[in-house]
């Protein structure tokens, strides 16, 4: 009997924004497997042209609801970077805590209610309320200390109001961090109980030769600036990232398309983990081993279980960041001088989603010029592509069925924890 | 549960969203502490970031985003003629937020920038209110899950909700902030409405107005201080319409 095969998902849900996926096998023949994205653009860098930089990262933000810190930090970065701005390490590391508690509140976010749904057979995480309450709860207290450690150290968790040009606006309540502290020591049960549920969860058994581009860690694992390096041996400095991302324009689609050493990469959770092994805290490693994550992993439904360690090794690293925010002195210079200048700067950061890119271009005058944005769902979208066609040609044989197919390339997508308004900005 | 003799309704829910970020939905599972209550109070049955159940049988359909796409505004003249209510969330849907920013570029400048030949359909960017009727306005950039949920609370014992009438500098006093203004930052504090709880002259960022004007704005006053500190026109004025919510009182 000949495979006739029908896929027709019009706006994935539990991801953020919208794209459709079709999938149409004819008589066992391929004839279309296509993940397209039909956001409405926005025009960030258009918006920006003329913009004071006190206005950038206050305005890139708005990029994405989800990850608005990481977005502000690569703003800040890239104007730093072009002004010859150095901020103080203090205030480098108060970044790198703000940029923890984004990673825990979007990982919390994407693991325990948009991705689980799929391997309990639930629409979405509400049912959970009744059904199990417990699991709720911590996926509650995960995102929720995320969230107020945001609140303390950048003002808002969405929407960052102090991460400025030059540093950081205020010191965090001392009292507040101690109190988030105790709060994310006590989180280790919580994590092992999600690693035990994500144990049970039939994760498929699919993997696709691909490339993982992210930061290159020198001493631990990367998050703010640095060299970008690639899984196929490919290692650039931040400033040449377009070498690294070779964006290009699609007639039918409204997002881009970007490619490196093959036809399209890969970046995230398990690109970082991938490339940055070897920097993962030891308790981490353990995780991984324990949810038989190993570098490198090419099956891309394994991001989730790459963000999951990623979730243990933050609250780890956090703990010992707050330790030191905690034995400033109160005279501890947050903030350096900033002078514009007429120049370029380019700002990396690993967003929860992967690498992201920001560049302007300035005038004297301190005011934009040019400006581009290269977001990580932007990089990811031909992989995820690509992962569709393969993934459809392997289960789309007999005794597949439409409903099974759809779900199966649903959770594909949503492995990568899209988010497609940032990458059609 | 019955509060005053009144029961409690819980309504259907719809969560959609448009030429936007979605951070403002994202609030709406945020602020953990309350979430499960929060939830619990309404049957969502088509909130397409959080669930795969789609239907229109919603009485009550949250917007966000503002409007800058033909298909965006059929999506929304359907969402309409489903919803008994419907509240535009957030600074985009109530104003066009910062997503305004492109109209003066026009559409064929900005696709030339962002697509190069390969242009977009996208029109001026332009709030809910200007294409179908709106009967609940909640801004903010992002909202504050706090006042949703106050405006929530009055939608459910049918009460009618009202914003506070004075400005941001009131909840600066109220929570002890020091003046940014006074400080030497452009702050919109004295001429935008209340109800955000002032996080960002407290995050030690001036306001920048992403609530709209309050209950009668000295605007002029405010140029003519702002100026006299050394603020310039350009910094003012870029100000003014970075949330495209100053232009009724420009």
């Amino acid at each position: 009997m000949k495979v006739n095969l029908n896929v027709d998902v019009h706006h994935l849900t539990r991801v953020e924004g919208h794209g459709n996926i079709h999938v149409k096998i004819e008589d066992g023949e391929l004839k279309d497997a296509r993940w397209e994205v039909v956001e409405t653009p926005r025009y960030f860098e258009v918006m920006l042209k003329g913009k004071h930089y006190t206005s950038a990262g206050i305005l890139t933000a708005r990029i994405c609801g989800i990850c608005s810190i990481g977005h502000c930090l690569a703003s800040v970065r890239a104007t730093e970077s072009a002004f010859g701005v150095v901020v103080t390490r203090e205030a480098a590391r108060l970044r790198l805590l703000a940029k923890h508690g984004e990673t825990l509140q979007s990982h919390a976010l994407h693991l325990y209610f948009l991705a689980a749904p799929d391997f309990v057979g639930l629409e979405s995480a509400i049912p959970l309320i009744e059904l199990k309450p417990e699991v709720v709860g911590i996926a509650a207290r995960v995102k929720s200390v995320g969230n107020r450690l945001c609140d303390a150290v950048a003002g808002r968790t969405t929407h960052p109001v102090s991460l400025h040009v030059g540093g950081v606006a205020r010191m965090p309540d001392k009292k507040l961090l101690a109190s988030l502290r105790a709060e994310l020591a006590a989180l280790d049960p919580d994590l092992i109980a999600t690693a035990e549920l994500f144990k049970t969860f039939a994760i498929p058994d699919f993997a696709r030769p691909t490339e993982f581009v992210s930061l290159k860690g020198d001493a631990c694992y990367p998050w703010i600036g640095g060299d970008l390096v690639s899984t196929d041996g490919v290692v650039k400095p931040e400033r040449d990232y377009r070498a690294m991302t070779n964006e290009w324009v699609l007639a039918e689609q409204t997002t881009k398309w970007c490619k490196l050493s093959r036809d399209s990469f890969a970046v995230g959770a398990l690109a970082r983990f991938n490339n940055n092994y070897e920097h993962l805290l030891p308790e981490a490693k353990a995780l991984a081993a324990d949810l038989g994550l190993k570098p490198v992993c090419h099956n891309p439904y394994m991001h989730n279980v790459a963000q999951l360690v990623e979730v243990l090794h933050v609250a780890h690293e956090t703990l010992a960041i707050i330790d030191e925010v905690l034995a400033w002195p109160a005279s501890t210079e947050l903030m350096v001088p900033v002078k514009p200048r007429a120049g370029t700067g380019v700002g990396a950061v690993e967003v929860p989603r992967g690498i992201l890119y920001h560049e302007y271009t300035y005038d004297d005058s301190g005011c934009v010029t040019k400006a581009n944005c290269i977001i990580p769902t932007t990089q990811n979208h031909k992989n995820i592509q690509d992962d569709l066609v393969a993934l459809v040609k392997q289960f789309g044989v007999e005794g597949m069925t439409d409903e099974r197919l759809t779900l199966l390339s649903s959770m594909l997508v949503r492995a990568y924890d899209p988010c497609i308004s940032c990458s059609v900005h | 549960m019955r509060y005053l003799g009144i029961e409690p309704k819980r309504p259907r829910v719809g969560v959609f969203d448009f030429t936007c970020c979605e951070g403002c939905e994202l609030q709406l599972v945020n602020k953990e502490e309350t979430l499960v209550d929060f939830l619990n109070a309404i049957d969502v049955v088509n909130f397409r970031e959080a669930s795969t159940t789609a239907r229109d049988d919603y009485q009550i359909a949250f917007i966000e985003g503002a409007v800058s796409r033909p298909d965006e505004v059929e999506r929304l003249m359907k969402i309409r003629s489903h919803a008994g209510i419907v509240v535009a969330l957030g600074t985009c849907a109530v104003f066009g937020g910062v997503h305004k920013l492109k109209n003066p570029f026009g559409a064929e400048e900005a696709n030339r920038e962002v697509y190069g030949d390969h242009a977009k359909v996208t029109m001026d960017v332009r709030p809910v209110r200007e294409f179908i009727k709106v009967d609940f306005e909640i801004p903010g950039c992002p909202v504050n899950k706090a006042e949703v949920e106050r405006v929530l609370q009055h939608l459910l014992m049918g009460l009618t909700y009202e914003y506070p009438v004075y400005p941001v500098c009131v909840e600066c006093k109220q929570r002890f902030t020091s003046c940014v203004f006074e400080a030497g930052s452009l702050c919109l504090g004295s001429i935008s409405r209340a109800g955000c709880n002032a996080p960002c002259p407290a995050g030690g960022l001036g306001c920048w107005g992403c609530r709209g004007p309050a209950a009668d704005p000295n605007y002029k006053e405010l140029v003519s201080l702002a100026k006299a500190r050394g603020h310039s026109e350009r910094e003012i004025s870029e100000r003014m319409s970075f949330f495209g919510a100053f232009e009724a009182v420009k």
